[in-house]
């Protein structure tokens, strides 16, 4: 596809890049002139698949984390990319409440939260090799602007 | 991110200023235990009115304190939520064990 803008940005799969990745991706967005609910949304959709990344696919442990936004028109088009452990079952990691890592207090509803927040949230995931969470969203559809 | 606490009634009212992701709810995790284990309070009204950002790792750090408070007998709420945040509490069902107040006050009166 002919984007009319794209950026990719790579950073050491750190719990401090967290805010890093979300603040970055938002800024790319600012271009669509989104509402401050969908730069909200956008946020916290990629705070989520990042942190998803450096818990589950890293464990904590060393790794980089790929993150590739495009824009075509009003649709902004995110990828966000690991060469982690990957997910064995996609479907089951996809349940709400689903967590595999319970003694943490996580929730188990990051994959819920991109879903609810973007327009299109896909997964691809190999064992072994990594996982990718493709996401997109239309910029513009919130009636206000708060 | 900054995490204050205070006693009102039989609540301890924590109040988060930043936002809350992963990279800082286990701090904020310890620092709740912490009072929670020297205090003698049954409640958690957690005061959200200065986050602006929460995703669901905030998620996780309530209903964990929801767990302790019930294991003490008590409740966990939380109040002043934004938009953003009452959005997250929707889509997560946590306002179905979690009560939402409009403020630190009207919560630790009913609690």
């Amino acid at each position: 596809m002919d984007y009319d803008n794209e950026m990719t940005l790579s950073f050491r799969a750190v719990s401090a890049n967290e805010s890093f990745a979300r603040v970055s991706v938002a800024a790319f967005a600012l271009q669509l002139d989104p509402a401050v609910s969908e730069i909200t949304e956008i946020k916290t959709a990629v705070s989520e698949a990042v942190t998803n990344s450096i818990i589950h696919a890293y464990d904590n442990s060393s790794g980089i984390v790929h993150i590739w936004c495009g824009c075509l028109q009003n649709r902004l088009y995110i990828e966000i990319t690991d060469n982690g452990k990957g997910i064995e079952n996609v479907n089951e990691a996809m349940e709400p409440l689903y967590t595999s890592k319970p003694e943490q207090e996580r929730s188990g509803l990051g994959f819920t939260i991109m879903e609810s927040f973007m327009d299109k949230m896909e997964v691809y995931s190999e064992v072994g090799k990594g996982t990718k969470v493709v996401m997109e969203k239309n910029i513009g559809q919130c009636v206000s602007n708060g | 991110m900054s995490v204050s606490f205070r006693n009102v009634n039989d609540c301890l009212v924590v109040e988060i200023e930043g936002e809350i992701d992963h990279h800082f709810v286990d701090e904020v995790k310890k620092s709740i235990d912490t009072r929670l284990m020297s205090n003698d309070v049954r409640n958690v009204v957690f005061d959200l009115k200065k986050v602006d950002f929460m995703d669901s790792a905030g998620i996780g750090m309530i209903i964990g304190r929801y767990k302790q408070t019930v294991k003490r007998g008590g409740v966990t709420s939380v109040a002043c939520l934004s938009d953003n945040l009452k959005r997250i509490m929707m889509i997560s069902g946590l306002y179905r064990i979690i009560k939402i107040y409009n403020s630190v006050e009207e919560a630790a009166k009913v609690l």
